[in-house]
């Protein structure tokens, strides 16, 4: 994974609540195998016609959007099924982080593990980044070692889940580190009772 | 002495293998299907890691599989694909697979319970967000992303950030004629699609103790929907009924030792939860939604809503935006809008007893000439209950069509996609826009509910007919 320190850019705003994940990227796009790919099929109902062809008035096919960085939207952002393919695609499309009022859980767990910075504002600064973000040069600042968001009149502080900072900031795998405790890991698994199941197959 | 626990907080403990925030916890049981393991075991192979425990993982295939003509194989070269790498990783990573051609093959969260696999007080992980079915059985069990099943395969743990508690209070008795369906539905529009959000749900009272385990199945999986990250129901009696004699769960003395360990799992009398909702089982009735997300239901013998009536301008818009996908007109009431399918399926509503309580409504009548009817059983080994109770008779009798076991229409990865414009009544889990096929309209029921409208043409209170 590639570090997260900052982000710089412009916006695209997406002034809508609860967002779910099926909407980031619908079901007949998880079918391939690979981690890449899914930049394309970002909010594929919403920026297509019914016969596939990208739709003018959805913004992020607006010209003047491409390059943008930063996804502004509103609460409750990426709920519902686990896919991963969500910030994938939404990372491939080319954005680098997302504000929201408030990201689902799982959502928001496993854009920490692939380097989209996910931040958190309240409602108002949502709204005022939103207004700013009408303007498509507007630009706007993530710093996340100093966690604050800055853009035209605007600063921000946010919350950040330490560990989850770490992860972005040093951009380690996150295995190798959790496996750097295997003698506590082996211990508590040794403690465990034995009725607990298992999974071999009693049948064969 | 230790200060009173919840039970979430004490399954909780019980896992920490790094008591740090967040916490380093042991996985119990970790669940596998094909459409979110293969870039981890890709990822893994990629590293030269192997499967830490490959004894407490298990797989199976349900998201992108035909649910008719298995034995012609899949057709869909990027499912095919997906399906040929979970079976190849789990031979090359010695998983129990349950194939396509296994007769225990299935939704991953009906075989879990099925086979004696979730036990309670474990902790449960998955691919997958309605991994809170698990937790029926006083299991801590939640969803997780690719990244994090390649770290639970690698290293059998998995760190999180530990969420609040909170209670859902379920008071009085849930009345004739109401399902579990109707029951979480009603949660859910009462807390919010994120009401639960950072937080457990451990759901309480009499109504809740009351129900079997299917039907704490139906509300434990729909957590996810009110945005919790699990849902729990302590283990009882009827937990310990369900699940002695199965063929995973513990035999002689394990048994013995099990059920003693288990009898702690609840939470202390003197806890304290971080939230607390209360709802009032007596006074629901059956739900359907008529939106776009699961808090958007109204009762049956109720109207379209206005969305005038939201406060929050968000809301609001969410409303608008609704009403144009679904094409309904505020104040139409639920009884007159159509139906063109009947799905009856899901890790929400595709086992046994949804199964019986579909037929109990339709047996002797037929499915009215303009709806296409589907029952696709939660797995296999539900399917062959079901045939051996002549329930696949009463629904073919009435004109549904009887299918293998899969994921199906509930997500829409396999061939049976609802076609643009037309309208699902749907025992599954979500109506999000597009989740059944694209422009495809989703009115989410209890299995009682959707197989009445199947025979009616048009949503009815099932009431109305159970007690005639």
């Amino acid at each position: 994974m590639k570090p997260v320190t900052t982000v710089t850019g412009t916006m695209v705003p997406l002034d809508r609540a609860d967002v779910d994940t099926d909407q980031i990227i619908p079901q007949q796009f998880l079918k391939r195998i690979e981690r890449d790919g899914y930049g394309e099929f970002l909010f594929y109902n919403w920026a297509h016609t019914d016969d596939g062809i990208p739709s003018s008035d959805f913004i992020i096919n607006d010209p003047a959007r491409r390059g943008a960085r930063v996804l502004v939207t509103g609460p409750n952002f990426g709920c519902g099924s686990s896919r991963e393919h969500a910030p994938w695609a939404i990372q491939q499309w080319g954005f680098e982080a997302v504000i929201t009022t408030s990201a689902a859980d799982i959502f928001r767990n496993n854009s920490s593990y692939v380097g989209l910075l996910v931040v958190e504002l309240d409602q108002d600064a949502v709204t005022r980044l939103i207004e700013l973000a009408a303007d498509p040069t507007a630009q706007v600042t993530i710093d996340l070692e100093n966690q604050t968001v800055t853009s035209d009149g605007l600063e921000e502080h946010f919350d950040f889940n330490p560990t989850a900072k770490e992860r972005l900031v040093t951009g380690l795998d996150g295995i190798g580190v959790t496996m750097s405790h295997e003698d506590v890991i082996a211990a508590h698994e040794h403690a465990r009772p034995s009725w607990l199941p298992t999974t071999v197959d009693a049948s064969s | 002495m230790t200060p009173p626990r919840t039970l979430f907080e004490k399954v909780w403990d019980d896992h920490i293998v790094i008591d740090s925030d967040p916490t380093l916890l042991y996985v119990d049981l970790h669940l596998v299907h094909e459409v979110t393991s293969p870039q981890a075991f890709a990822g893994l192979n990629q590293s030269g890691r192997t499967v830490r425990r490959p004894d407490l993982t298990v797989a199976t295939v349900d998201h992108g599989i035909p649910t008719t003509g298995r034995s012609l194989g899949i057709r869909d070269p990027l499912s095919k694909r997906q399906i040929d790498a979970l079976l190849q990783n789990c031979k090359d990573h010695d998983i129990t697979m349950f194939g396509l051609d296994d007769p225990r093959q299935g939704i991953v969260h009906v075989v879990g319970p099925e086979q004696g696999l979730t036990q309670p007080g474990l902790l449960v992980v998955c691919g997958d967000s309605h991994t809170s079915t698990h937790g029926a059985f006083g299991a801590l069990a939640f969803g997780i992303g690719t990244t994090e099943v390649e770290h639970v395969l690698a290293t059998q743990t998995i760190w999180q950030a530990k969420p609040q508690s909170m209670a859902v209070e379920v008071e009085g008795d849930l009345p004739w004629g109401v399902a579990a369906k109707d029951l979480i539905l009603g949660i859910i529009a009462k807390i919010g699609v994120s009401g639960g959000t950072r937080h457990v749900i451990e759901y309480r009272g009499r109504a809740i103790h009351d129900l079997t385990m299917e039907q704490r199945m139906t509300i434990c999986n729909m957590s996810i929907e009110g945005g919790a990250r699990a849902g729990m129901i302590a283990p009882d009696e009827t937990t310990i009924r369900y699940i002695e004699g199965r063929p995973f769960a513990p035999k002689g003395a394990r048994w013995d030792e099990a059920v003693s360990a288990w009898e702690s799992l609840v939470t202390d009398p003197d806890a304290v939860f971080d939230k607390v909702a209360v709802v009032d089982a007596g006074s629901l009735v059956p739900h359907v939604s008529w939106g776009v997300n699961p808090a958007q239901t109204v009762p049956v013998t109720g109207t379209v809503p206005s969305p005038d009536s939201y406060d929050d301008p968000l809301q609001r818009d969410a409303a608008v935006r609704a009403l144009e996908y679904m094409a309904l007109r505020p104040g139409t009431p639920i009884l007159d809008i159509p139906i063109d399918h009947v799905f009856l399926g899901s890790c929400t509503n595709g086992r046994i007893e949804d199964l019986r309580a579909a037929a109990k409504v339709i047996e002797g009548r037929k499915v009215d000439s303009r709806v296409s009817a589907v029952v696709v059983p939660g797995s296999m080994q539900v399917k062959a209950q079901a045939e051996s109770e002549g329930l696949d008779g009463i629904f073919e009798e009435a004109g549904f069509s009887w299918r293998d076991a899969g994921c199906s229409s509930c997500l829409a990865m396999n061939p049976d996609v609802i076609p643009a414009g037309e309208r699902c009544a749907s025992t599954s889990n979500r109506n999000y826009e597009g989740r059944q096929g694209r422009g495809a309209r989703t009115h989410l029921v209890s299995p009682a509910m959707a197989a009445a409208a199947a025979i009616a043409g048009h949503f009815v209170d099932v009431r109305d007919w159970e007690s005639s």
